[in-house]
């Protein structure tokens, strides 16, 4: 069709975490810009199939930004060029007829690499294991009315509940930090009165459990927060700094 | 003491320790400033050398000295550490690297600037502090007070003038006060963002003082060798 464009794809294919990967370079011809770009991998993958060749393995699930599977850093940047969107989300009108796309996996030592693109990303759910949940014993429903809420805080709570825990904050950091990942779930709860009797063990346990898993340190670049998909500010990282500080100075956790 | 370590010695703790130990730094920056701006008194040196001397023989001031060497041995041994730990974070680097994209220069070269920084304070105590304390090699200046006394001082502002008619120390100095500008550019705000002071009441102030101490301080830090190989 007119206006398809042909482009050459530079791929890391590892076949699994115990061997070594290399960058390997395939064409895509033919590419509508209509496309996503996870479609376009996956004509990538129809031919290489028909080959008889090993499909380029890569983590997708809903394909509509919301479910945080798909993990490509694109040319540098995780989830591509286009800001506030998952890689899912990305469409090949943002290239050009000729373009080389270098499609690495997320880098860092909590997420180690299993297949091609596809990180193990367990270790963030160790992280909310750690604390990133509310301990409600059984009873009746109590009316959704009875507890108080201020419209600021539902919808700064909110603003970090749509963190979808994708990784990319890791992939950009410089330091492989997790920290944007932890403010935000650390911040929905801290800001609601449901998670306020376990506020103070909660950003304890899950700094403590984020260090465990080998990820950086926050230098405040703020790289996280423009490569999320989310947009999930900078605000959130110095609420759980203060959170930190707070309950540092008074939990019993002595 | 077992919470404190651990506070401390923790991801967020380390950062704390970074913004406390930075902005002290930044506060000794003004000090020192107003200080070597009596360099620029077209009085032979008495001012600044009545400060120097003062400097140096004022028992609170030789105390607060010490600290602040501590600090910054402390700001730069915490960074030195952050430093490893965050480069073993991430065992296998990208091929594509596009910082650019998403964070200032300034952000990502903390650790390049601060050890151009480190080097510069190493160099200047040389030329400087050590000289006065220890060289033996700065005479003394006889000066009439305004009482019509006798006084006389180590005469470091004639080894500041000598040392900023070399071309090259005052190269030197220009070029590590730009460094200090670009290390300050982030490490200002990042200071209080660290500390979790972020809010859209006092963000403003943040910035405008931040202007201050990336821009402001720096260039009249370098003016001062300026003016003086210049004029």
């Amino acid at each position: 069709m007119a206006g398809n464009m042909n482009i050459t794809l530079k791929v890391w294919r590892q076949k699994n975490a115990n061997t070594k990967g290399k960058l390997v370079s395939y064409n895509a011809k033919d590419v509508s810009p209509d496309m996503s770009f996870l479609e376009m991998i996956d004509e990538v993958n129809e031919v290489l199939i028909k080959k008889g060749d090993e499909p380029i393995a890569f983590d997708h699930d809903c394909r509509e930004g919301i479910c945080g599977m798909c993990s490509m850093v694109i040319d540098g940047r995780p989830h591509g060029p286009k800001e506030g969107i998952t890689t899912c989300q990305l469409h090949m009108r943002s290239f050009k007829d000729g373009d080389t796309i270098t499609i690495e996996p997320w880098r860092a030592k909590g997420f180690p690499v299993l297949k091609d693109l596809v990180v193990d990303r367990s270790a963030f759910d160790r992280i909310i294991q750690a604390g990133g949940y509310i301990s409600v014993n059984t009873g009746v429903t109590i009316d959704a009315n009875a507890i108080a809420i201020s419209k600021q805080d539902s919808d700064k709570a909110f603003d970090a509940a749509t963190c979808i825990g994708c990784g990319a904050c890791v992939a950009a950091c410089k330091n492989a930090s997790a920290m944007l990942f932890l403010s935000a779930k650390v911040s929905q709860l801290s800001l609601l009165p449901q998670g306020h009797p376990e506020r103070k063990s909660r950003v304890e346990n899950m700094l403590q459990q984020m260090e465990d898993e080998g990820f950086g340190n926050c230098s405040n670049t703020g790289a996280c927060s423009v490569e999320c998909p989310k947009e999930i500010g900078q605000e959130h990282i110095a609420r759980l700094n203060r959170e930190f500080i707070a309950a540092k100075a008074s939990s019993d956790n002595v | 003491m077992n919470w404190f370590i651990s506070a401390v010695s923790s991801s967020v703790g380390k950062k704390i320790m970074m913004a406390l130990t930075g902005l002290f730094l930044c506060s000794f920056l003004v000090v020192h400033l107003i200080g070597n701006l009596q360099l620029l008194k077209l009085d032979l040196g008495l001012s600044f050398n009545t400060y120097a001397q003062f400097m140096s023989h004022n028992p609170v001031i030789q105390t607060i000295s010490k600290g602040n060497f501590a600090i910054i041995l402390a700001h730069a041994l915490i960074a030195l550490f952050l430093t490893r730990q965050n480069a073993s974070a991430r065992p296998i680097g990208y091929q594509v690297k596009k910082g650019s994209a998403n964070s200032t220069w300034s952000s990502r070269n903390m650790g390049l600037l601060g050890t151009i920084l480190l080097v510069f304070i190493a160099v200047h105590l040389y030329h400087f502090w050590w000289q006065v304390h220890y060289g033996g090699t700065i005479p003394m200046r006889e000066y009439t007070d305004d009482h019509g006394n006798l006084v006389s001082f180590t005469d470091l502002y004639a080894a500041v003038m000598f040392a900023f008619s070399n071309p090259y120390i005052v190269a030197f100095y220009v070029f590590s006060m730009i460094a200090m500008g670009y290390h300050l550019y982030h490490g200002f705000a990042s200071a209080f963002q660290s500390l979790g002071l972020n809010h859209v009441k006092y963000n403003g102030l943040i910035r405008a003082v931040g202007f201050l101490f990336y821009f402001v301080i720096p260039a009249a830090y370098a003016s001062i060798p300026l003016i003086i190989f210049f004029r």
